[in-house]
């Protein structure tokens, strides 16, 4: 590790340094002990593997599906394979990898240190959910080994209930039951933040990150059971034939589309925020300032998560709702991008007269700055009615979610995995490698996702298996991003892991950051706490924390 | 915006050629564009101004610089600023974007109507005078054409990138959008939402004509029947005429200049008379009982196809007087019966 002046990072001498003695991770030995625990530090690395590992399975369908796109022809795989490849591409990405993501590992991990808590409210519900999370994934999969379904992530009716003869309804299944998973996350974590607060941490000292993660979940509480009933109806109406959304039986096709955009509207919000709370905690750290304007950003999160609810239906612009109404959710849909684009501004200020260092989270931190500001303006194209009419539908698409969930919330993820790996595991991962991943993530997402907005200019569609000659250059190019984004997505695997073992062993508080997690050994005890923290500090305090003495931390020897 | 229009045809010519760029082959279109290039000048202009903001201050509070951090709080005047600017900005894209939708989704009254089918996985256009195309469709150009659209099926969405306009194509209801082509060539139409397994084949032509050429193309392709007629003949075949006969005796209203009124049904509603009420009648008689008649109409769900229903409601429109409904009568009693509907309407 080298250290140079532009780097914060405080380690213990490595000739003596040792991990601490007694950990959650050594407290109780077997297999048994993990997946019968109640540590929410454990849920949370169990749930680390489990995303980590449904990430890649996503990864490679997407590796498919682009490797198909590299000519116009459909040579490499049948119509029908190729459907249900970007159908599980977009259901495992989305409800296996991108919904839990932050939440379920770095919240599970750190949300109930920061708030001065020995654990989360729930600690078996909060198993129980992981449980969950894995019996919708073997349905998930069971659905896939059985021979696949090719509705799309959205399972449209009526192509999903009378016009395919996939396994729909394993994997609607398979996703009814990972909803419940959410579900019961976000009520641990609102109750765990309502009332089991340290004394002195009040609702204005939380750090930003808890805030964020308290917004996603109240989305998680009230939207997924909405996603849930849709489920069920879709399920119905395959098998019995209910008639809901059945023209010919006096039902409505389009009431599907509202359902289910009432949910799969707040879910991008619920990918989202929590990220973002990642940001403000990295941002804040690496310039070692309080974040600006804390009241704005705290309030912001809140103020997107409800008007998250009142915005479904921008994407059914081009599908027969009436004029004035496409007219009041765009306009309804302007006003949520407004604190989008407040946080990123605020972001941004909170370096002014900082003290800047570019560690990897920092690096990562800059992406996701970027790259959510490309997403997010070209959701204010997509917002824009007459705009809609041409882009909604194409590849334009594509590149606006994959810019806001993958290149904002994925570097997010990236980000907190890396700033938080030294508390988790007590060891340091190599920096230099971990520099070169984040860039080469950044250039190989650029290229992959920028060249698909054009194409989306252009006219084509998306979920295309084959399309027009004229299209290929743009497709060339974005396969060749994917290729390098794929070993930037490698790397972390590889050298976290390799870090577990060989890391520097990385003390109490390497970034010298003020959260109340970094006050305790790494990685932390069962408890957390041997005594309950008493706060008389507000959030980002670098002050206090410079006042602080060395010694007065609780490391148990 | 306004940008010189010498200047603009020099950006198109050179937009075009270079790929980067979907023909503009619409009245439409330009005007898509210009609303495009706005968004893209403020999208660029943030991001300049974010990517400024961060490495700015990145590198100007590095820490070999800047080894000490000054607190600030916030500051409400900056706050206010970031929040008024873009949310004024965001308006002006909504006005804007808003007068371009309700440009593009309100045919002028003076369109040609033309029916797209959409089916899995074909589009199906019939012509006014009777003309059927699949995977095609020929329009002249310089005249506003609206296309009134049903699914068959499922969702499909219909779109031409090069006219910027798009639709979705809706089991049970019919939709509707429309253009005026400027330039004759032939352009891509896609099936822009997702259909099942030949999704991606499901694409066909708009061929743009001179209105001369588009009249030639009329008389070669015609079958001879116009969609009213094969109207006429299916009204016959299907008994519709036993009761909408047009007299005073019959048990069924009479049809003939009912299209475009307003009517009154016994639950005491009135509604317009438009393709949308006349197609729902036919398939769920028994819930628009006009008032005065008995709920006795039959339901004809499953029975005609939508072609079908197309030609019924085209024959329906062009009936002014009871005159053509005594012809109908006559027609049905001559040995001309309407060939067998192809294709049940499946669920
Ligand atoms: C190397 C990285 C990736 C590549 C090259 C890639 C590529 C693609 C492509 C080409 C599609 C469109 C399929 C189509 O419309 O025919 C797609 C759809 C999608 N991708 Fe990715 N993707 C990548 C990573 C991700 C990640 C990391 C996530 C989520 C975390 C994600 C989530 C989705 C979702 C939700 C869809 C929508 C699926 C649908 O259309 O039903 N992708 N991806
Ligand atoms: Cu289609």
């Amino acid at each position: 590790m080298s250290a140079t002046s532009s780097t914060i990072v405080n380690l213990p001498d490595q000739t003596t340094a040792t991990l601490p003695k007694r950990n959650y991770i050594n407290a109780e030995d077997g297999m048994l002990s993990w997946l019968l625990t109640g540590d929410h530090k454990r849920i949370a690395i169990l749930y680390l593997i489990s995303i980590t590992f449904f990430f890649f399975i996503g990864g490679a369908f997407a590796g498919l599906i682009r490797l198909e796109l590299l000519t116009p022809q459909p040579d490499l795989v049948a119509s029908d394979t190729y459907n249900k490849l970007f159908s599980m591409h977009g259901i495992v990405m989305i409800f296996l990898f991108l919904v839990p993501s932050v939440p379920a590992t770095i919240g599970n991990f750190v949300l109930p240190i920061m708030i001065g808590a020995k654990d989360l409210a729930f600690p078996k519900i909060n198993l129980l959910s992981w449980y969950l999370y894995w019996i919708g994934g073997l349905f998930t999969l069971a659905a896939l080994v059985l021979g696949g379904v090719d509705t799309g992530w959205t399972f449209t009716t009526p192509l999903s209930t009378h016009y395919l003869n996939t396994h729909v309804v394993t994997a609607g299944l398979g996703v009814f039951i990972i909803g419940f998973s959410s579900i019961f996350t976000g009520l641990n974590f609102i109750v765990t933040i309502h009332r089991m607060r340290a004394p002195g941490m009040t609702w204005f000292r939380l750090p930003l990150f808890v805030w964020s993660n308290y917004a996603a979940s109240i989305l998680m509480v009230l939207g997924t059971p909405v996603l849930a009933i849709t489920l069920v109806l879709v399920v119905l109406e395959r098998t019995i034939g209910i008639g809901v959304f059945d023209p010919t039986k006096g039902g409505d096709p389009l009431l599907f589309q509202h359902l289910f955009w009432f949910y799969s509207h707040p879910a991008v919000y619920i990918m989202i925020l929590p990220g973002m709370g990642v940001i403000s905690e990295v941002i804040s750290t690496f310039s070692r300032k309080r974040v600006f304007g804390y009241t704005a950003v705290a309030f912001s999160s809140v103020a997107i998560a409800l008007f998250a609810f009142f915005v479904w239906a921008h994407h059914m612009f081009i599908m027969g709702v009436s004029n004035y109404s496409a007219l009041v959710f765009s306009l309804l849909t302007m006003l949520v991008a407004v604190p989008s684009a407040i946080k990123v501004f605020n972001w941004s200020f909170t370096m002014q007269k900082g003290s800047v260092t570019f560690e990897t989270p920092m690096l990562y931190a800059f992406g996701f700055l970027g790259l959510f500001t490309i997403g997010g303006m070209t959701g204010v194209f997509l917002g824009s009615l007459g705009m809609d009419i041409h882009l909604t539908e194409t590849y334009f698409i594509v590149a606006h979610f994959h810019f806001v969930m993958v290149g904002g919330m994925l570097m997010a993820f990236l980000a907190g995995i890396h700033f938080w790996w030294p508390k988790m595991t007590g060891r340091m991962y190599p920096e230099s490698l971990s520099k070169l991943a984040a860039v080469t993530t950044f250039i190989g997402f650029n290229l992959t996702f920028l060249p698909q907005f054009v194409l989306g200019y252009l006219g084509m569609p998306r979920r295309y298996h084959a399309y027009p000659p004229e299209f290929q250059v743009l497709n060339v190019l974005s396969t060749a991003g994917a290729t390098v984004l794929g070993v930037g997505y490698l790397l972390p695997l590889l050298y976290l892991g390799w870090s577990l073992k060989y890391g520097a062993i990385a003390g109490n508080n390497p970034w010298q950051a003020t959260g109340l997690e970094w006050q305790i050994q790494s990685p932390p005890l069962t408890e957390n706490f041997i005594e309950t923290p008493v706060v008389d500090y507000e959030a980002y305090d670098y002050e206090w924390l410079a006042n602080k003495t060395q010694n007065e931390v609780t490391t148990v020897g | 915006m306004h940008i010189s229009p010498v200047l603009w045809q020099f950006l198109m010519k050179w937009l075009t050629s270079s790929a980067l760029f979907p023909r503009e082959a619409s009245t439409i279109a330009p005007q898509t564009d210009a609303l495009y290039f706005f968004l893209l000048l403020i999208t660029v202009i943030g991001l300049v101004l974010v990517g400024g903001l961060v490495f700015g201050f990145a590198i100007r509070y590095r820490q070999e610089k800047s080894p000490v951090a000054e607190q600030i709080e916030g500051s409400t005047l900056l706050e206010a600023t970031w929040t008024i600017i873009p949310l004024a900005l965001f308006l002006i894209c909504f006005v804007w974007g808003a007068l371009l939708y309700f440009r593009i989704y309100n045919p002028p009254t003076n369109a040609m109507n033309i029916y797209i089918v959409g089916k899995q996985w074909m589009w199906k256009a019939e012509h006014p005078g009777g003309q059927h195309e699949i995977n095609a469709l020929h329009v002249p150009m310089g005249q506003p054409i609206q296309l009134t659209m049903i699914s068959q099926d499922v969702f499909h969405s219909f779109s031409i990138p090069d006219f910027r306009v798009k639709r979705e194509v809706i089991p049970g209801r019919y939709s509707t959008v429309w253009f005026n082509a400027t330039t004759p060539g032939t352009y891509h139409i896609f099936c822009t939402q997702y259909c099942g397994t030949k999704h991606s084949g499901m694409i066909g032509e708009v061929t743009v004509l001179t209105p001369d050429d588009y009249k030639k193309w009329t008389e070669n392709s015609t079958s001879g029947m116009s969609l009213a007629q094969n109207g006429e003949r299916l009204f016959a075949s299907m008994g519709c005429n036993a009761c909408h006969s047009g007299s005073a005796a019959a048990r069924g209203p009479n049809l003939a200049g009912v299209f475009g009124s307003k009517l009154q049904l016994t639950n005491g509603s009135e509604v317009l008379v438009n393709d949308a009420y006349l197609r729902d009648a036919i398939l769920n008689p028994s819930q628009h009982v006009t008032a005065g008649f008995a709920p006795i109409m039959p339901t004809y769900q499953g029975q005609i196809s939508e072609e079908g229903l197309i030609d019924l409601v085209e024959y329906i429109k062009t009936l002014q007087t009871n005159y053509r409904v005594q012809q109908t009568l006559t027609t049905s009693e001559s040995n001309q019966a309407a060939p067998i509907t192809p294709g049940v309407v499946k669920p």
